[in-house]
């Protein structure tokens, strides 16, 4: 559990050993944006979400993309990873238009973890984050010491070495979620993309989980993820790309965007924008609506002033 | 008041899984020693299996003579039983019920779904009615007719693939419409045979009910070939095959190309079923149990397609002699076998999905 983190000022995590054991294949940044959308027309059938669109991905950011439901965030990182085919415009990945490069070499420089996937029956957790492997295999070429190198990596960084003979059958949300980011770790990609990754995970594992992406980010990777908490998007995100209506409306970093009229204009939620008084930077805190107040309603709830 | 504590199912004491054996160079590759244990140790069993099919009969050849036939050493008559006659039945048994097999594994794991085998979703049927149409049309040739079966189960592939598609082929939604394709070509397959003259009629039918019977190298010999050959192109598709149980999505992150490789193993598995339906007929459950007792004994991680091979020439084998020996005198069709057998299965899934669906 990393939460004794976030109460310290100084980014030095206890566990840094623990993270320091993975390392991108290729260890230097290249300069620029390693993933771009061009004019993006994205949609599914009929239903068009984004018309347009032009987005850059920085180079060694951890990018956050917020937006309400159903603004067409995952959308985009759909579009960005290649797993759904833009109408129009075109994806570059290092200058390159993604769709003409091979399914493998992609998987080699992005890897994404998807909203849902599935865990084969009976498979065990180090199976399974060797599956990770896959783009660095070939037919005659199954499996090497690089390979159980990056396994044993992968376990090391995400804190599962413990779990890995266990069946994933048996696990809790939270270490699922945690084997499954150990796949994509190693994959070995100096880009990661997280399509909301924190779902339905306690407030704890959400916290052990970006502090985990945020060491993986200071070790060089790139990294976008959808997330849905706006304060763990100022707070671990160095990029913010705020949508609606599968528009852009503003991106940049937090402490420049985040304020009370983005909130209103993104979320159409009135809230202020005070300094994070732990970390610093900006926090959104919401503001309450009217008060119910009917006058015949005498339930506890509707007016607590009976329970005293 | 203190109620007893629940034993908690989920938080059993750590499992240790099986022990994994990395192959160093030049193999590069990583096995798990147990699944490869059992696997070895069911391929005995389909050994036994053979040995048997070819010892007993009504002339019995004991395991010496057996032997010296295949030391060169048999009488002539031992010769022609062994080697003619029984051999190629017994061949027939373990590589056909390893088609079958394999041919189920790629389907149920295609679609995540234990019902999800050929002979449910209907490309047996197909293949049947391609066979019954050649036979009709062109005669009981053995090229022909297995032309005819092949045909038959691409065509009903292709059917029920399109009916099915709904921006991709989601499993569930595949069975559902080949349970429902498989009706209808059942009943058309009826209405052939009432059609037919008599001779022709006679023909499909007792080819129709799936049999070892009367199969000679000529009838097996392509069989095999088609057979390895599919075996081959499988092989190079089992690890896109295995990336795609964790879903679509992430298949195709980790660089699978899901939609080519989902079409590429629909062809191999319908080929595979329907050379196997070609040589001896439309035989259920082989392909709809194997894979699922493959995984239960292994304790393999999601699919197996070794496993799944070497059970389904085991049960085949096994269901070959039942027919063959277990009537005394008279012998029955394996097809019937497997089809009392596979009926109990199948009741048994049915029952097991749905308390697992409810669970």
């Amino acid at each position: 559990m990393t939460t004794s983190t976030t109460d310290t000022a100084a980014p030095a995590p206890p566990t840094t050993a623990a993270y320091d054991t993975t390392k991108p294949s290729e260890p230097e940044a290249p300069t620029g944006a390693p993933l771009v959308g061009r004019d993006l027309t994205i949609g599914y059938d009929r239903r068009v979400i984004s018309v347009g669109l032009d987005v850059e991905i920085p180079a060694g950011e951890f990018t956050v993309i917020v937006g309400p439901n159903a603004c067409g965030k995952s959308t985009l990182l759909r579009a960005l990873s290649r797993l759904l085919q833009p109408r129009n415009g075109q994806v570059l990945l290092d200058g390159r238009d993604i769709a003409r490069l091979r399914s493998k070499d992609v998987a080699k420089r992005l890897g994404l973890l998807p909203q849902s996937s599935i865990a084969p029956e009976g498979i065990s957790v180090a199976d399974l984050v060797a599956r990770g492997r896959n783009p660095h295999q070939g037919l005659f070429r199954q499996w090497t010491s690089t390979d159980e190198q990056a396994v044993t990596d992968a376990l090391a960084a995400t804190n599962t070495v413990d779990l890995a003979d266990r069946l994933v059958d048996e696990l809790s949300g939270g270490q699922r979620q945690r084997v499954w980011v150990a796949m994509a770790l190693a994959q070995q990609t100096e880009l990661l993309l997280l399509d909301e990754p924190t779902s339905f995970l306690d407030v704890a594992h959400q916290v052990e989980l970006l502090e985990l992406f945020g060491h993986l980010n200071h070790q060089g990777r790139t990294i976008v993820a959808v997330l849905h908490d706006l304060n763990q998007a100022c707070r671990y995100g160095t990029h913010v790309i705020a949508m609606r209506e599968g528009e852009i409306v503003a991106e940049g970093r937090p402490e420049q965007i985040i304020t009370a009229d983005l909130v209103s204009d993104v979320f159409g939620l009135d809230a202020v924008v005070i300094e994070d008084p732990v970390e610093g930077g900006p926090m959104v805190v919401p503001r309450r609506g009217p008060r119910p107040t009917r006058p015949d309603d005498h339930s506890a709830l509707a007016n607590p002033a009976h329970l005293r | 008041m203190i109620s007893a504590p629940v034993t908690d199912r989920g938080d059993s004491s750590p499992r240790t899984r099986h022990r994994m054996l990395t192959l160093p160079a030049p193999f590069h590759a990583r096995i798990d020693v147990r699944v490869l244990t059992v696997i070895g140790l069911l391929a005995l069993l389909a050994l036994v299996a053979a040995v048997l099919g070819l010892v007993l009969g009504s002339l019995a050849i004991p395991l010496d003579r057996l032997v010296a036939v295949f030391l060169g050493d048999g009488t002539r008559i031992e010769r022609t039983v062994v080697t003619q006659w029984r051999a190629p039945r017994v061949v027939a048994g373990l590589v056909l019920g390893a088609a079958l097999g394999l041919s189920g594994a790629i389907f149920q794991s295609l679609t995540r779904n234990p019902l999800g085998s050929p002979d449910i979703i209907g490309f047996s049927t197909g293949a049947h009615a391609g066979g019954i149409i050649t036979i009709i049309v062109l005669g009981d040739g053995v090229l022909s007719v297995s032309a005819g079966a092949i045909i038959g189960g691409l065509v009903t592939a292709l059917v029920i693939y399109l009916l099915a598609w709904n921006r991709g082929v989601q499993g569930f939604r595949l069975i559902i419409v080949g349970i429902g394709v498989t009706a209808v070509i059942s009943s058309i397959n009826t209405w052939l045979i009432m059609r037919a003259d008599l001779d022709i009629a006679l023909a499909a039918a007792s080819w129709g009910v799936g049999s070892l019977n009367g199969l000679s190298w000529t009838k097996v010999t392509p069989a095999l070939i088609m057979i390895a050959l599919a075996s081959v192109a499988l092989w190079t598709q089992a690890r896109s095959l295995r990336q795609m149980e964790m879903g679509d999505d992430l298949a195709r992150a980790l660089g699978t190309d899901t939609e080519r490789s989902r079409l590429l193993m629909i062809v191999i598995g319908v080929a595979l079923v329907a050379v196997a339906t070609a040589a001896a007929g439309p035989i259920a459950f082989v392909a709809l149990a194997a894979p699922q007792i493959a995984r239960r004994v292994t304790g393999a991680a999601g699919t197996t397609l070794l496993g799944s091979a070497v059970v389904g020439g085991l049960l085949l084998s096994v269901a070959d002699l039942v027919a063959q020996h277990a009537f005394g005198e008279r012998q029955v069709p394996v097809g019937v076998v497997t089809v009392s057998i596979g009926g109990l299965y199948l009741v048994w899934l049915l029952i097991h999905e749905a308390r697992r669906q409810l669970a």
